[in-house]
């Protein structure tokens, strides 16, 4: 049982040397184990922004407010001591990382998290098997890092390191953007494996309601101005599907 | 880093030729070129002081090195005294450390192919230096036509050490050479590779400079028949204090030629030095020139120095493409974020990436126990300025 809590936190994002701009204005947030909670907000609200201070990006810095994971202090964590202790952010655009091989890159992760090396064959069982849940071709495994991938493949290739890591919390950052429906429903697969699974805390960052019939939230948060402006259960979904966003844009500003 | 030159000259009908300002005469008299000064084009970015009279010939001849090589039986290695009347027929020494070098050698190693045999095993050619003081060698390699092989060059031990190298690849021929520079770090080497390839011949280089303090070589191609290949790649890591420059010319003298040049480097401590300087020249008359060179540095720490001059001289209108780019940067922290955030440690996560800008171009070197052992020393280099 673990319990993610973020509490009155403010971030900025660097621009240049001397430029930076305020975007979260105290984001309070709390997601136990098992719990599903859907993020949903206008374009430039800050989403990914409180995806990314999470995770600890080198773009953004942390002006206020706490960050804790089962009690420990997330802000005084590396970017890999996060992943280490339990956290994975699913990027809304994940990065390329030329000539490092995807399998070389699972393997060390994977050995990084579980703080041991897996055996070399029952761990090309396991990702052979998990990529074929989500519909990889295995030979993608030699391919590099993102490399060349279309948007939908780089989605299920951050939902097989979903499956793979086993965080205790993880965030998705607009996973479900850019797919086909097709595509949609193997990865909202992929996303409810964890969650039976693990028991993972899902953060599940989106605009659309679509990707809410696959994978059930039990909490829906409106996201606006950098802060959560409203939080309710499933129904608030669809009450944005049909009335859009402006109430709170207006709110905010 | 400085900027590129890039002349395209008028064509021009009789009266004056154009003159590249790239200086391509050569003679083998050493006297015909003065001594350098360092105020040179083609010596400004070198310390002449740490050569050890190399471009100069004051210092006592007196060192030596030893010369091994290990060939298939279809594949005759030799060594012959500097008369022998195949040696300097395929080139002009282009500076004076050339000539100097070409007037100071006792011994030619001479590798022929000949004609038709793909050769199945590699050749190996290594130099190690064995003795103090100043030593000068000559390697020629005739790739006879339609033949097909592959050459490792290796330098190694300590020296003071300057020579010229000839590659021959007649008609129709596949030379590919790996010039592994993996000296003692107190070495210096000057040396120039020259490559005449012929009608269809395909020569293929890769130049892997990791030792020495200092390190100068110059590949050049030149063309003599229609429908020549010519890929060069590089590879150095440049560590503290080390000096390493290599100065390719490619000389696009026929029609219907190409040429790639693709070299990568990464520096780390205090006073590396890597310079690149890219000539390439598409001659007068000349038509459906392919060519188009890339040279890109990770710089890993502060304090060092990045020398990068594509050259790209262009004296007629009907080229099928040329182009250059050149780049130098830091590693790229987001690369670092994204393993990072999959709980892999900064030290780890830097060796994939570095990993990762070097493993395309090892990756075509088709001997997979010198990728390995290429990419084992940089990681141990990699692992000085962690
Ligand atoms: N490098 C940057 N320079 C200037 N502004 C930036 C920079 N990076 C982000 N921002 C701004 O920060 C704000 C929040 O961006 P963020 O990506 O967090 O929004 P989002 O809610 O995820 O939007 P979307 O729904 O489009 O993904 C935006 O207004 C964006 O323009
Ligand atoms: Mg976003």
């Amino acid at each position: 049982m673990t319990k993610f809590e973020i509490r009155g936190l403010r971030a900025d994002v660097l621009i240049g040397a001397e430029q930076r701009e305020e975007i979260l204005k105290g984001v309070d947030l709390t997601i136990d184990s098992g719990e599903t909670h859907a993020i949903m907000g206008p374009n430039g609200s800050g989403k990914s922004t409180l995806a990314y201070a999470v995770a600890g990006h080198p773009r953004y810095e942390v002006t206020d407010g706490e960050i804790l994971i089962d009690g420990e202090n997330v802000l005084e964590m590396s970017v890999d001591e996060r992943a280490r202790a339990g956290l994975f952010l699913a990027m809304q655009y994940p990065v390329e990382v030329p000539g490092v091989s995807m399998s070389n890159f699972l393997r060390s992760s994977v050995t990084a998290v579980r703080g041991e090396a897996p055996k070399l064959r029952t761990f090309s069982k396991e990702l052979q098997s998990t990529m074929k849940g989500l519909a990889i071709d295995s030979s993608f495994a030699s391919r590099g890092v993102n490399e060349g991938f279309s948007g939908g493949e780089k989605k299920r290739h951050e939902i097989l390191q979903l499956e793979l890591l086993k965080p205790k919390i993880a965030i998705l950052d607009e996973t479900d953007s850019g797919l086909d429906v097709d595509a949609l429903k193997v990865v909202s697969e992929g996303i409810n494996r964890a969650k039976t699974e693990t028991d993972v805390g899902v953060m599940l960052i989106t605009h659309y309601s679509r990707i809410l019939n696959y994978v059930k939230a039990d909490y829906v948060h409106v996201f606006a101005g950098g802060r959560v402006a409203e939080s309710g259960g499933p129904e608030l979904a669809n009450a944005l599907e049909s009335e859009g966003y402006e109430r709170f844009v207006k709110a905010g500003a | 880093m400085a900027s590129p030159n890039i002349g395209v000259k008028e064509h021009s009908h009789g009266g004056d030729v154009p003159i590249s300002r790239l200086d391509t005469h050569g003679s083998f008299d050493v006297d015909a070129f003065p001594v350098p000064s360092g105020r040179e084009e083609e010596w400004r970015f070198t310390p002449l002081r740490r050569m050890r009279g190399l471009h100069d010939g004051r210092d006592a001849v007196g060192g030596a090195v030893k010369v091994e090589t290990r060939a298939p039986e279809e594949v005759a290695v030799e060594t012959v005294a500097r008369d022998d009347a195949r040696l300097g027929t395929s080139f002009l020494p282009s500076d004076r450390v050339s000539a100097l070098a070409y007037s100071a050698f006792t011994e030619a190693t001479v590798v022929t192919v000949p004609k038709e045999v793909q050769v199945s095993e590699p050749v190996y050619v290594k130099i190690t230096g064995v003795e103090e003081g100043d030593a000068y060698g000559h390697v020629l390699v005739r790739a006879e036509s339609h033949s097909s092989t592959t050459l490792v060059l290796e330098y190694g031990g300590s020296s003071t050490y300057s020579d010229n190298v000839e590659f021959v690849v007649e008609d129709g021929a596949q030379l590919t050479v790996i010039s592994l520079q993996d000296w003692d770090r107190d070495a210096v080497q000057v040396s120039h590779q020259y490559a005449k390839v012929g009608r269809d011949a395909r020569f293929k280089s890769f130049m892997i400079t990791l030792g020495g303090d200092l390190v100068r070589i110059s590949p050049s191609v030149r063309y003599v028949g229609r429908g020549g290949d010519a890929e060069l790649h590089g590879l150095y890591f440049t560590g503290e204090g080390q000096h390493h420059e290599h100065r390719s010319l490619i000389d696009h003298n026929v029609s219907n030629t190409r040429s790639r040049v693709e070299y990568k480097g990464a520096l780390s401590g205090e006073d590396a030095h890597a310079v690149w300087i890219g000539d390439v020249i598409i001659g007068e008359g000349t038509q459906g020139t392919d060519s188009y060179e890339h040279n890109r540095n990770l710089v890993l720490t502060d304090g060092t120095r990045v020398d990068s001059v594509p050259n790209l001289e262009i004296f007629t209108g009907e080229v099928e493409g040329a182009g250059h780019a050149s780049a130098s940067g830091r590693l790229d922290d987001i690369h670092l974020f994204y393993l990072q955030s999959r709980g892999i440690p900064t030290d780890e996560a830097r060796r994939l990436v570095i990993r990762g800008y070097f493993a395309e171009l090892i990756g075509r070197i088709e001997l997979p126990d010198l990728r390995e052992r290429i990419m084992d020393e940089v990681e141990e280099k990699l692992a000085l300025h962690e």
